[in-house]
């Protein structure tokens, strides 16, 4: 797949995608499952962050028991794609923005504090571009995160 | 912040916010993260692993771990597979589609007549486009979708990815947009 794993490395990536322990010292906890020591996994860790391989270890937010979010999608015409998509990406409120094979072929996630600044935002892009912005806002979830399994060729 | 106040009714809502903002970006990797947290924002090491599990519990944090990023890891396809699916099916094909540890992400959205006419949203993930393509299909086969229109939009370019920003950060690290962000509120 590209990219070198050891197998501590596999089992970090596959085994810790939820249930980080909620006790002072959690990466110790995980040094005792993983067969190494505390210093270990922590060195770890930072090598994968900063090889790109993980974003964070932390918390994933439920998209809708917090602030606002959407997904926002344009049909943007394709010589001013990278112009839209780096003003839409400056925006902090702005997450997994995406190029996707269709005449729709801008999408991205807005977040923010409530639903006024939600629109707001989404009211700015629209000025700023010229263009129209679709409000798809999550109505239900049928998905339970448990992380993704991670298969090793 | 009308919609965290009434869903987080806690008469502190505004220390489950710093603890929020505090966390959003990660935990530091030190031997004791919850207690380097609750330096930053006042709070003790027990109050801080209380916080979180409070969020946990209310389902306002939905996972708490390592968050991997597919592409870097050789999952290279991913593919957002839209269905037009009748309004009353959508209880049953939902959680149908939802189970498949290859989806990532299962929801109902709104359809958007005449420029989109899709209602129900999956995520699906793959080495290449053929892997993904065939969980479509498994998909199908699975839940009886033979009847249901759906395309599957692959993704060409990622222009940015990062965790769900709610609170202010703590530290001012974005770049300034060139749109200005409503209200100061995402910011």
């Amino acid at each position: 797949m590209g990219v070198q794993l050891n197998e501590t490395e596999r089992r970090v990536l596959n085994e810790f995608q939820h249930g980080l322990p909620l006790e002072p010292r959690p990466f110790a906890r995980m040094a005792a499952q993983l067969d190494c020591d505390e210093a270990g996994v922590i060195a770890l860790l930072r090598d994968l962050q900063a090889r790109g391989l993980i974003t964070r270890v932390g918390p994933v937010f439920h998209p809708r028991r917090i602030g606002a979010s959407t997904l926002a999608a344009m049909a943007v015409p394709p010589e001013r794609l990278e112009e839209v998509a780096a003003l839409v990406s400056a925006i902090p409120g702005v997450n997994h923005n995406y190029e996707r094979e269709h005449h729709i072929n801008l999408w991205f996630v807005v977040t923010a504090a409530d639903q006024e600044a939600l629109a707001a935002t989404l009211a700015d892009i629209e000025a700023a571009t010229g263009l129209e912005v679709l409000d798809l806002p999550m109505l239900d979830d049928y998905f339970i995160d448990l992380g993704f399994q991670l298969t090793w060729a | 912040m009308g919609v965290i106040h009434s869903l987080l009714p806690d008469a502190d809502t505004e220390r489950e916010l710093d603890l929020i903002a505090a966390i959003q970006d990660g935990l530091p990797l030190v031997p004791r993260p919850y207690a380097a947290i609750g330096e930053r924002i006042g709070m003790s090491e027990a109050q801080v692993i209380a916080g979180i599990k409070r969020l946990l519990e209310q389902g306002v944090i939905k996972r708490l771990g390592v968050v991997v990023r597919h592409r870097a890891l050789g999952y290279r396809a991913n593919a957002m597979v839209v269905w037009d699916v009748p309004d009353e099916d959508l209880a049953r094909l939902g959680p149908c589609m939802g189970r498949f540890p290859f989806v990532t992400l299962c929801y109902h959205r709104p359809r958007r007549p005449p420029a989109w006419p899709y209602n129900l949203f999956t995520m699906i993930h793959g080495r290449d486009r053929g892997e993904v393509l065939a969980r479509v299909e498994e998909l199908i086969e699975a839940c009886g979708l033979q009847e249901i229109a759906h395309q599957a939009l692959f993704s060409r370019r990622c222009f940015k990815q990062c965790g769900a920003r709610y609170a202010p950060a703590s530290a001012p690290d974005r770049a300034p947009g060139t749109v200005r962000p409503a209200g100061g509120g995402a910011s």
